[in-house]
């Protein structure tokens, strides 16, 4: 069968429930495809003997009528997580060699429920970026081409590898992270759907740290009820994560296929400032008449701080940074390039090991937080940040979920210079993503229609706390009246 | 608030980072224009307002004070760059 990788993860499911394939079967499918894809550069680990002895014994388990819910499913994991044995260096050069003697909670979680890992994924390193362009491995490349030209895109970021892999049927599904749009970005560059839950839903235990406040795992797959199926493996509280959530899990799959009929769908203005792409817009504008013709009730919000999101999430995220990335000091693991003193030995390691991105938000970081300045930047940061919360807050007494475009662009070419020239342009990628994780809520990203370019465009729906049913059985509903085809 | 050389120096010496001197100049004018990005925050009234945290409502559990994954002396030590006798190894700081 030469389609396997065709199949989403439920269609792939039933499969190996009736047995029409074996699990090896469809992991050598997906390492077929991993193989002949390399140019993507979505891998930086491969582990394909690991991966044909899981999925053997995946198929024991479904000879012997044990199989889990992902049993036999192969995954690509973000080079976020620490899988133990497996090299996991947050695509930086100071984690060289990095291998995790222990396992992340999502990924255990994910093992547990019988997934395959078929190796890790290429990210901007330590997630900051949104291009995947600060990889100490190179950027992962968008499967998508704009019509008419070979240029090479980028596949969005940080999770850019993920959601370029998932495009490309390199996985049948992958892990990503999200702090500031991390996981909805790429999926919507990419053409694919991505999840990011509520702050808490997933333990972050084992997951290398970025920003604590904001960093969120989640889902990037071929379709919303695959998203689905995977939140309900990874999410969960753990002892091992203090800001996990005791909340219940549901079914994140029960509720797929429930109607949108009264639902109220809040449609924010300050997500269409002037000088928005017209093509963003007029895509925003089909979703909205799709939700309308479901019977959903489009409602009229405000989110009146949204556009001091991102000064004070570039706050924040580097402050946190400063102080997570202060581990790495060439001692303990990783990256060590010797000095005559102890100074000396962290300076040359952390000036060699971090790239220029990374090596700027940790000096922001420290600028943020040092004497004299901190109660002038980051207390200030803190105060709009429950600003911009209590907009949502306010916002949801009137509507049940929110629909806004995932990013003002379509994807764009690697080595954009008016990105690589001012960071700030790369930044306002994140406009309509970051201050989801500012308000810890739950957000997905999917693929709503092509532009001019033929390149996907996302749109993003955004719930209330820990209220994923309502985020996923909207874009289920989307997702059939906009039948986008995928790559 | 505009920051000068000195303070690129300290800010760096802080984040035990080197900027070579002949970046120093580039990188105060990268970090101005950031921070000229970032004072559009004070347009913000934050008078009484409460500083957010975190946005998790649930209160921190506690757990028994007991050693839950212990000795495991060799598993931390075996990513390190230089290690001897069962302790990481590092440049002498005691004259």
């Amino acid at each position: 069968m030469s389609d396997l990788t065709r199949l989403t993860v439920g269609e792939a499911k039933k499969g190996l429930d009736k047995k029409a394939f074996s699990a090896e079967e469809l992991t050598r499918a997906y390492l077929k495809k991993m193989e002949e894809n390399r140019r993507l550069n979505a891998f930086v680990e491969e582990v394909p003997e690991k991966a044909l002895a899981q999925a053997r014994a995946a198929d024991e388990k479904y000879a012997r009528g044990e199989a889990g819910a992902l049993e036999g499913i192969p995954l690509g994991i973000k080079d976020l997580f620490c899988t133990k044995g497996i090299k996991t260096t947050a695509c930086s050069h100071i984690l060289d060699g990095f291998v995790p003697p222990y396992e992340s909670t999502v990924t255990e979680k994910l093992l547990e429920a019988g997934a395959v890992f078929l190796g890790k994924l290429n990210m901007d390193e330590f997630a900051m970026g949104g291009s995947n362009e600060t990889s100490y491995y190179g950027p992962a490349i968008n499967p998508w081409k704009a019509q008419g030209s070979n240029a090479d895109l980028v596949p969005g970021g940080s999770s850019g590898g993920s959601a370029a892999a998932v495009a490309a049927e390199m996985c049948a599904a992958a892990t990503g992270t999200d702090t500031g749009g991390s996981i909805r970005q790429p999926a919507a560059f990419c053409g694919v759907t991505g999840l990011k839950p509520t702050y808490g839903r997933c333990s972050r235990y084992g997951i290398v740290a970025f920003a604590s406040s904001l960093d969120q795992a989640g889902p990037i797959a071929k379709d919303v009820s695959d998203c689905a199926l995977l939140l309900n493996a990874m999410a969960g509280y753990d002892p091992k994560d203090s800001t996990s959530s005791k909340r219940a899990v549901p079914d994140f799959t029960a509720v797929l296929e429930q109607s949108v009929k009264g639902l109220k769908i809040g449609v924010p203005a300050e997500y269409r400032p002037e000088g928005l792409n017209p093509e963003a817009v007029s895509c925003w504008d089909k979703g909205i008449e799709m939700l309308r013709a479901s019977g959903a009730e489009i409602v009229p919000i405000s989110l009146p701080h949204t556009k001091y999101a991102l000064a004070v999430y570039y706050i924040i995220a580097p402050a946190e940074a400063s102080s997570n990335l202060a581990r790495y000091d060439g001692i303990r693991y990783g990256l060590r390039v010797p000095g005559n003193s102890l100074d000396e030995l962290y300076i040359n390691t952390r000036t060699e090991g971090f790239g220029p991105e990374v090596r700027r938000r940790i000096m922001i970081g420290t600028y943020v937080l040092s004497a004299g300045y901190y109660d002038a930047y980051y207390l200030k940061a803190q105060k709009v940040r429950r600003l911009i919360r209590n907009d949502f807050i306010e916002a949801f007494k009137k509507c049940d979920v929110i629909l806004t475009p995932t990013a003002p662009t379509d994807a764009f070419p690697l080595g954009d210079k008016s990105m690589s020239e001012n960071p700030i342009n790369m930044w306002l990628n994140d406009v309509f993503t970051v201050s989801v994780n500012l308000a810890g809520l739950p957000a997905l990203s999917l693929p709503a229609g092509l532009s001019s370019r033929g390149l996907p465009l996302g749109l993003q729906l955004i719930g209330r706390a820990f209220d994923e049913e309502t985020v996923l059985k909207t874009a289920y509903a989307l997702e059939k009246e906009i039948n986008f085809e995928r790559k | 608030m505009a920051i000068d050389t000195e303070t690129v120096r300290k800010i760096a010496f802080l984040s035990r980072l080197r900027i070579e001197n002949s970046k120093i100049e580039e990188t105060e004018k990268e970090f101005n224009h950031i921070l000229d990005w970032i004072e559009q925050l004070n347009d913000v009234d934050t008078d009484n307002v409460e500083p957010l945290e975190s946005v998790n409502d649930e209160a921190l559990s506690l757990r028994e004070d007991v050693v839950c994954e212990g000795n495991q002396r060799d598993e931390v030590l075996q990513n390190a760059p230089d290690a001897a006798y069962g302790y990481f190894v590092v440049p002498k700081v005691v004259e």
